[in-house]
């Protein structure tokens, strides 16, 4: 439907030859935006409603006292429907704690949180396709099990500031929304989100269409092709600095892929993206000492790594 | 009447207390209208989530920033 409409606009009612190198970046431009818009609000408004059932609150009594593994692994899935806000990391991480949750634990949700956003997964699903969407999910929660696993493994709960294990939870008595008031939520919250990201999503359409439209076809074959054994590396490296503007990188991303970047670079790429948020960082310097921050970077940046070149083997 | 906004001052904490500052001003409510910083404190309310609104001891909302309509429904 979307690629009738955008052929329609471009060819007919702007004239455009079909062929044309204008002409094809147009028609990519209008269609991709037709597409990504549309998913972005049926699903982050499905994703808020969702969430709507699953405050960071009701996670941690769902968490309990679990131990590794399984709880790694709830902590994982847990982290993807929790709403998660660098604003509430802090209180987040401490509720965890207290509640007696293992470190490693905590910090499988720490891992799968930011990385299994709902933007980065519209964008995938819209621009890749529902495959490449799953593949991102389900890796970004085998990433957040096994970096929990391996964090817990260290046996680092001497880096967590002391204060932490100090402070005392109270009760919470807060009532379960009604239906009106999840949609309410959820109406404010694709808002809220597309409000943040239309911007750096047309910009990236547009540079992909420009991507698409004028880059000979194996131009990136030639520097990130599978003959540069570097390219993963290189590329989660640039990803790291380059947070929350996973809206605006994944259209650039996909004209790449189809320019001959193979698909494990690109995936590392995207993952680093989201996965190691500075700002994230700074924020839980006030719960966790430094060393640890730079244990957990390490660990996701090298786990990314080993992503890109194991999806670049078999994909 | 005593308001509590909860969060560490990030930029939906003082978002929050805007709007707070605005529904007390157009209800006409006496109020007390006070920030609580001190992540101590605001894990005593039970919360992961900030920002919250504490009326009266009774958290209103968490995790989100509510309108200065909705806020002026609750102090009323």
């Amino acid at each position: 439907m979307f690629k009738y409409l955008a052929d329609n606009l471009v060819y007919q009612l702007m004239g455009i030859r079909p062929g044309t190198m204008l002409g094809e970046a147009l028609d990519f431009f209008f269609y991709d935006t037709m597409k990504v818009f549309f998913l972005l609000f049926i699903i982050i408004f499905g994703v808020a409603v969702l969430r709507s059932f699953f405050p960071p609150e009701r996670s941690r009594k769902l968490l309990g006292h679990r131990r590794e593994y399984v709880g790694n692994f709830l902590a994982a899935l847990l982290g993807i429907v929790t709403p998660f806000c660098s604003c509430s990391a802090v209180p987040m991480f401490i509720g965890f704690v207290e509640s007696g949750l293992p470190l490693g634990v905590t910090f499988s949700f720490l891992i799968s949180s930011p990385t299994v956003n709902e933007v980065a997964l519209v964008m995938l699903w819209g621009l890749f396709g529902w495959k490449i969407a799953f593949i991102y999910t389900a890796t970004g929660v085998i990433l957040a099990f096994f970096g929990g696993i391996i964090i817990g493994k260290l046996k680092l709960e001497h880096l967590v500031e002391d204060y932490v294990y100090r402070i005392k939870m109270g009760e919470s008595a807060m009532a379960a929304p009604t239906w009106m008031e999840r949609f309410a939520y959820a109406r404010d919250y694709t808002k809220d989100i597309i409000g943040r990201v239309w911007l750096f999503v047309l910009i990236g359409i547009g540079l992909g269409a420009g991507i698409h439209g004028y880059v000979p076809m194996d131009f990136v074959l030639k520097y990130a092709g599978p003959g540069n054994p570097f390219a993963v590396l290189i590329a989660v490296l640039i990803g790291i600095p380059l947070y929350s503007n996973a809206a605006g990188t994944i259209p650039i991303i996909q004209a790449l892929v189809e320019k001959g970047l193979p698909m494990g670079t690109a995936l590392a790429f995207m993952m680093s993206i989201v996965a190691i948020s500075t700002p994230e960082m700074i924020i839980l310097r006030k719960v966790i000492k430094p060393k640890l921050i730079a244990i957990f970077a390490g660990i996701v940046t090298v786990a990314i790594i080993i992503v890109g070149y194991l999806f670049n083997a078999i994909l | 009447m005593k308001i509590e906004i909860l969060g560490m001052g990030c930029v939906n904490c003082n978002k929050l207390y805007q709007n707070v500052l605005e529904a007390v001003k157009q209800s006409g409510k006496e109020a007390e209208v006070t920030k609580v910083e001190d992540i101590k404190k605001i894990m005593s309310y039970g919360l992961m989530s900030t920002p919250a609104l504490v009326i009266d001891g009774v958290v209103k909302v968490a995790g989100k920033v509510p309108k200065v309509e909705e806020i002026k429904g609750w102090i009323q």
